[in-house]
């Protein structure tokens, strides 16, 4: 394994960056008796894509969320540009695992809702809106409804959505899993295109660690029950590579196979 | 349906019972079938009389009041019980009580609350048509999915917004549907309605030629209702179907 190339903090220490956009101190959640999160302590670097990554049940959605301002927290707070945050906000969006658009709403109307509920008059919300549908590679489908759409479309439409209200950090909550795996992968690979050309903050969550190590400018490996940060992983993995490449290079394999070893012991 | 091999339209079955009837009506079996044609003739004649046209009028206006205030308290009723828990533990009982009772059984007590006329009726189509539709419209907002409220209040909508632009689009069919059924239990309740007072619109009619042996007469008049019946379901149909579309993904 070659470990030079990752750099990786171990243990529960709080990582630092030099310009964090969102800070996490201290977060707990509790539902009754049942402890979702236990001493959260993480700083999201701006411009970066991190990616939240554990088993079923570690509380990685439960975590966005309440970033989100969706969840409140049990206890700690969640900073965002310096301000503490209690509720949904327009430096942050969405994008769901089911999607969540209107089913009565044409992909036109759903892209540019986030701008319609700020108030945005329509010539121009729908200006933007077009111009994200053309960037997410739906041009032509404006006026379609989305069970008009396939899966991987309707969540194009979904990232479309997120892009148009121009947030500062996007929140991404397994926005795949709902894809089949061949529009996945060029669905990986059009994100990374879109990292690369908006320069925001992606929050990413996922179960797969393929999909984590290939997106990812770091890894936070959460633990099950309750959910703390077991490990975290910055891949490095030189991303200038075409992506057929990048899934065959040694360095993409070996992170991996580590987070793999990591995670079979939450395996059942 | 295909016969023999052979495709026969759904209509064939109206035609073959039709002939039936006609059949069974020449050859004077019993004196309440009359010949179908015989009972269509006097259908034409029917829709002209004053008689008619007047019991159709007092019988259009108790339905469309009675369904009016059905849709107006039910529907409203129904998205409440849905979003407000304590709304819902004060009425659910009731309502679910109402929409499985036998209610024509209510309907001589109506007549002493509100008198030999149209207000009973219109208390009867009420009664009728509201209960299934504060059902459906309750299921509706119930089973809006919690993603798309979240994705409102991420965008940053306020609770009103939320309920307005996502809530009741998305309850819309659901509370179609229950304004459709309500639509047809409606029209069983006028006529229940006005048969048990008796002496108001159809129920006159009817009681009129039942008692006379006017059997022509009886039979057009129930398949006048029986028309009507199904063409104002089909109307609501056609337009649920077309909110259904927007509605395709669920």
């Amino acid at each position: 394994m070659t470990k030079a190339a990752l750099a990786r903090t171990d243990g529960l220490q709080t990582v630092t960056s030099d310009d964090p956009v969102v800070q996490v101190r201290d977060i707990c959640k509790k539902y009754g008796n049942l402890e979702a999160l236990r001493g959260i302590n993480l700083e999201f670097q701006r411009g970066k894509l991190t990616t939240l990554l554990g088993p079923s049940g570690c509380g990685k959605t439960t975590l966005l969320k309440i970033i989100a301002g969706l969840v409140p927290a049990t206890t700690g707070e969640i900073r965002v540009n310096g301000r503490a945050v209690t509720g949904p906000g327009p430096e942050r969006a969405f994008v769901f695992q089911d999607f969540a658009l209107m089913p009565w709403a044409t992909v036109l109307r759903n892209v540019g809702f986030g701008l319609e509920l700020r108030g945005v008059e329509s010539v121009e919300r729908n200006r933007i809106a077009c111009r994200y549908i053309e960037q997410v590679g739906l041009a032509g489908f404006e006026d379609k409804y989305p069970h008009e759409l396939s899966g991987g479309m309707r969540q194009r439409v979904g990232i479309a959505r997120a892009f148009a209200v121009n947030a500062d950090v996007l929140l991404l909550d397994e926005p795949f899993s709902a894809v089949d795996e061949q529009n996945r992968r060029k669905f990986q690979e059009d994100l990374l295109q879109l990292v690369e050309l908006e320069k925001k903050t992606f929050i990413f969550v996922t179960h797969s660690i393929e999909e984590a190590v290939y997106v990812s400018d770091r890894i936070v490996l959460l633990s099950p029950r309750p959910g703390r940060i077991s490990r975290v992983i910055d891949p490095s993995i030189d991303r200038s590579a075409s992506p057929d490449e990048i899934r065959r290079n040694a360095s993409y394999l070996d992170v991996v196979e580590e987070i793999w070893q990591g995670l079979r012991q939450y395996a059942e | 349906m295909t016969l023999f091999g052979i495709r026969i339209p759904m209509l064939a079955s109206l035609v073959l019972w039709a002939l039936v009837w006609e059949i069974v009506g020449r050859l004077d079996l019993i004196f309440l079938i009359p010949p179908l044609t015989s009972v269509i003739a006097a259908g034409f004649e029917l829709v002209q009389t004053g008689s008619w046209q007047s019991a159709t009028t007092i019988t259009l206006r108790s339905f469309a009041l009675g369904m009016t205030l059905a849709i107006a308290v039910g529907v409203p009723l129904g998205v409440l019980m849905g979003r407000v828990k304590v709304i819902d533990n004060i009425f659910g009982l009731w309502v679910n009580m109402f929409v499985s009772a036998p209610l024509s059984a209510l309907v001589p007590i109506l007549m002493i609350l509100f008198g030999l006329g149209e207000t009973t009726v219109f208390v009867t189509v009420f009664l009728f048509a509201v209960w299934i539709i504060v059902l459906d419209a309750r299921a509706g907002v119930m089973q809006v999915p919690t993603s798309l409220i979240e994705m409102g209040r991420s965008y940053g909508a306020s609770r009103w917004t939320i309920f307005t632009k996502i809530i009741l689009l998305s309850a819309l069919p659901e509370i179609l549907a229950g304004i459709r059924i309500g639509l047809i239990r409606g029209v069983k309740g006028v006529v229940i309605g006005q048969i048990l007072v008796s002496v108001i619109g159809y129920g006159e009619l009817f009681e009129l030629y039942s008692r006379s042996f006017d059997m022509e007469r009886f039979w057009a008049l129930t398949i006048l209702l029986f028309a009507a019946a199904m063409m104002l379901s089909a109307a609501v149909e056609h337009f649920e179907k077309r909110i259904e579309y927007y509605a395709g993904a669920r």
